[in-house]
């Protein structure tokens, strides 16, 4: 970008994009911590941050792991691709404003998450949707590894992560994630009978099955569109609560 | 299935559907029950992880420092505080808990 063009609206989108990024690294010290203690090793908890490249569905495998091991592996992998899904949708948004060829779309696609969706989509001009993606993107991305590489090699010394508290700021993480989104009584009345079905489950059912079960709430009641109004769907587009100043509140 | 091939098959996925976004068509989201339930899910499973994150241990239901530092969490998000800060705080909420009771 051309440091002479750069309006209010550019500054703005940066500042954003970095803010969010460096919420996003502080984070990842978190997840590498409870990676490595769910039995994961240094290089698949990176490989996981690299690749896989989306904060939910990461501490979703992690999660599932922890309690189940190897053998709960099928529904680690369901649980971090269910919560994938949403990616997949920010993409559908997101596509128009990004352009170029198909490569620079490859690239977008790679890094399309709660976090750049949030930034890109509450800027005003095109230009600085675009800046805001691809800042929020470069600061997030790189953050975020590396938090997750200083996370794994400093769990495996901290020992007992449950003495520091990780396992409730997993799922303080988690409801950060959820929060905006229970604007109406269609998703709350989804998210409470989930958790409740999860929970009655847990003793019931194999580590992972519990969560993939509770999921299933979602679909009877969107296909029934119980609670909902007729047409209406339960999430509106916009997908960050707050101006772009608060965007940290979405999380990947 | 080795832990490998759960970490690989998992980030595929993942990366996958961050890619089939951008390749079906933009009509997809005009058919409201797909993209309700696409929506619903999300909230689902996210509320399931937090029960089980919560009240779970192994296959146990336990109440433990977790259950308060979620609903200091919970408080905190309420009044709009940015998430890293909610994040930091329910940890120190369930460590300091666990350290002196």
């Amino acid at each position: 970008m051309r440091r002479i063009a750069r309006s209010a609206d550019d500054s703005a989108a940066i500042r954003a994009g970095l803010a969010v990024g460096l919420a996003a690294a502080a984070y990842g010290v978190s997840y590498g911590a409870l990676a490595v203690a769910a039995g994961l090793d240094i290089w698949q908890t990176c490989v996981m941050s690299l690749l896989m490249f989306t904060g939910g569905s990461q501490f979703a495998l992690v999660g599932v792991i922890a309690t189940g091991g190897v053998a709960a592996g099928p529904a680690a992998i369901a649980s971090a691709a269910i919560l994938g899904i949403r990616n997949g949708i920010y993409g559908i948004r997101i596509s128009p404003i990004i352009g170029g060829h198909w490569w620079r779309k490859l690239a977008a696609a790679w890094v399309t998450i709660d976090e750049t969706t949030a930034v890109a989509s509450t800027q005003g001009t095109l230009r600085s949707q675009r800046i805001g993606f691809w800042v929020t993107a470069a600061a997030t991305f790189i953050g975020w590894n590396i938090t997750s590489l200083i996370g794994g090699l400093i769990g495996d010394a901290l020992g007992d992560v449950r003495q520091y508290g990780l396992d409730a700021a997993a799922a303080a993480a988690f409801l950060g994630l959820l929060w905006p989104r229970l604007r109406q009584l269609q998703p709350i009345a989804v998210a409470t009978a989930a958790a409740v079905v999860a929970v009655v489950l847990t003793p019931v059912l194999m580590p992972g099955l519990p969560v993939l079960v509770a999921s299933g709430v979602a679909i009877v009641v969107g296909l029934c569109n119980l609670f909902g109004r007729p047409g209406v769907t339960s999430e509106p587009p916009r997908l960050s609560p707050a101006p772009a100043s608060h965007a940290h509140g979405v999380q990947s | 299935m080795t832990l490998w091939e759960i970490v690989i098959i998992a980030s595929l996925a993942c990366l996958a559907l961050k890619v089939s976004g951008y390749l079906v068509p933009k009509t997809v989201l005009d058919r409201p029950a797909t993209s309700r339930i696409a929506n619903l899910l999300t909230v689902a499973l996210l509320a399931a992880l937090i029960g089980v994150q919560t009240f779970g241990h192994g296959q146990h239901i336990e109440f433990d420092a977790r259950v308060p530092a979620l609903l200091v969490a919970a408080g905190l998000f309420a009044v709009r505080v940015p998430f890293i800060v909610v994040v930091i705080a329910a940890a120190v909420t369930a460590a300091l808990i666990r350290a002196f009771l």
